[in-house]
């Protein structure tokens, strides 16, 4: 649903200034050029102040699960992003997602450096390029803080602050491209469908932080040494606020106010609050207490599954979503357990998992707008599937090589001196708590 | 004098703070600690990482009394503080050789 769909109105405008005759008998000839709508542009603008507030939801989220040694670490892995990818997204960014279509869809040219060639006069749809160019912008610094949950309390802050320039430039630009910017997922018959970006964001961070903690290896005293959430409460709120971000996330990409947005709105109350209840359920039946954290995994597992789907499905499909993502996020964490990897927050559990998941439901379930399985389209299955495999395969490797680069030249980790005393005195020279 | 020192369950502090008040026993100084004694630990559980919690939380009483008051204050606060459930905690008595009030300088029993 989120393709460019670019039209200049600038210089038709100022023609028709001059020479109203001509633009008159211009518009009766050709179809009709978009126009701006301000309803579109004013839910969109909220939409992308909605999608940054997922940030710091996001900082919380982690923030709260990790040692108190490491909170303020792992809550500016979220902040840090909101000044490095937004700078990243006007100087380049922007442009390799959204720009002039190079090497088959493989990537957006340079046309747009900096912005290049928007004015204020520009549209994307009914609504200015600046909006459609910010709210893309909000998803690119979300999506890389989401990778952080793999490797909070090790990563060494530097190395952290480059990864993210790099993949966002390497790996979420191009992604980006592939399903959104007229690349060639978006080209495929039929095109891969991602409605808010379960392929595109969640699946792509939680392959790459998959990737990265094979380089960057487990916590010193995982799995044996105590490493319980210093303060669910705020992970709790981190929840919150996430899921109310999340309706500009996914109803925002709607990219207009209407009945689409409407859908959208509705499947990410329902997907999420019956992954919760899932999850919440299986925890209780298989480890004999209903958690508040597991309740609160849950709705985060439920927003990612929904995410790819939100304005192709009715509403009780968004529960059929809902309560699978609960349950299969739930065994993915499980196995995480038994398989001793260290996803510190379980970042590869819940958005690698989810997003895979809700990007193949999508092309099961999906009926509004688009044909899935359970309509008899089996092709859009095939194209989901084409969608999961090229895009968790491309964000694979390139981050393995991105970070192996990085640990051979400037290191991954933090000593291990460092990494005992905690993250916030050793990369930031702060405490999280001055009690006393 | 003796120093008594009371490891007890934290929610049960007001009870014997205000059973002791009762006696008319001057101050007493809290401390939150953490320890194990026959109740052992927990286990928490997050995500399917099981932690066992070896020290609980726990509140700590230091009062010094005069050598006749013993005896009640440990009674009272065995009375205030018990549940009858395993984790109630344990009293202990030492021998108190000097207690100084630092704003007048008043030593021994007048002191405390």
């Amino acid at each position: 649903m989120k393709v460019k769909t670019l039209k200049t109105a600038v210089m038709a405008g100022s023609l028709a200034l001059m020479t109203p005759l001509l633009a008159l008998a211009e518009e009766a000839a050709a179809p009709a050029a978009p126009t701006l709508d301000t309803g579109d542009t004013a839910w969109l603008l909220i939409s992308s102040a909605l999608v940054l507030l997922m940030l710091p939801g996001l900082a919380l989220f982690y923030g709260g699960m990790v040692r108190a040694k490491n909170v303020l670490s792992t809550m500016m892995h979220s902040f840090v992003v909101m000044g490095l990818v937004a700078v990243q997204w006007l100087v380049i960014g922007y442009t390799i997602g959204f720009g002039d279509d190079q090497a088959g869809g493989f990537f957006g040219g340079l046309n747009k450096l900096m912005f290049n060639g928007i004015t204020i006069d520009s549209l994307s749809g009914t609504i200015p390029e600046y909006v459609f160019a910010m709210f893309q912008a909000m998803f690119a610094i979300i999506t890389i803080a989401l990778i952080s949950g793999a490797v909070a309390e090790r990563i060494k802050f530097s190395a952290y602050c480059v990864f993210a320039l790099v993949w966002t430039t390497l790996v979420y630009d191009p992604i980006a491209h592939w399903v959104w910017g007229g690349g060639w997922l978006a080209k495929l018959a039929p095109a891969a469908l991602d409605f808010a970006g379960g392929t595109v964001v969640h699946l792509s961070s939680g392959i790459s932080a998959l990737a990265l903690i094979m380089f960057l290896g487990k916590r010193r005293g995982f799995p044996t040494e105590r490493m319980a959430p210093h303060s669910l409460p705020l992970t709790l709120l981190g929840t919150g606020l996430l899921w109310f971000g999340w309706y500009g996330f996914n109803a925002g990409s709607a990219l207009a106010a209407n009945g689409t947005a409407a859908l959208a709105f509705t499947t990410t109350t329902v997907a999420p609050a019956a992954a919760g209840l899932a999850w919440m359920l299986a925890e209780w039946i298989h480890a004999g207490k209903p958690s508040a954290l597991g309740f609160a995994s849950g709705v985060v597992a439920g927003l990612v599954a929904i995410t790819p789907a939100a304005g192709f499905v009715t509403p009780g499909w968004a529960l059929v979503i809902g309560v699978g993502a609960g349950v299969i996020c739930y065994l993915a964490v499980m196995m995480k357990a038994k398989l001793k990897y260290d996803d510190s927050l379980d970042a590869f559990g819940i958005h690698g998992v989810g997003g895979a998941f809700g990007a193949l439901a999508t092309g099961a379930f999906a009926t509004v707008g688009a044909t899935g399985l359970i309509a008899g389209n089996t092709a859009q299955f095939f194209s989901q599937v084409i969608a999961v495999a090229a895009a968790g395969a491309y964000a694979f490797i390139v981050t393995c090589v991105i970070a192996f680069v990085i640990d051979k030249t400037i290191g991954l980790r933090v000593d291990k001196d460092d990494e005992i005393v905690g993250l916030d005195q050793t990369q930031h020279s702060e405490s999280g708590y001055n009690l006393f | 004098m003796k120093l008594v020192e009371a490891i007890i369950k934290p929610f049960k502090l007001d009870e014997v703070k205000d059973a002791l008040n009762e006696l008319g026993i001057m101050g007493i100084t809290v401390s939150e600690v953490k320890g194990f004694g026959r109740q052992k630990g927990h286990t928490e559980l997050y995500r399917g990482a099981e932690y066992v919690v070896d020290f609980i939380p726990k509140v700590k009483l230091e009062i010094a009394v005069s050598d006749d008051m013993v005896a009640k204050v440990l009674e009272t606060i065995e009375n205030s503080a018990k549940t009858g459930r395993i984790g109630d905690g344990k009293i202990f008595v030492m021998p108190l050789e000097e207690a100084v009030r630092i704003r007048t300088g008043e030593k021994g029993g007048e002191a405390l």
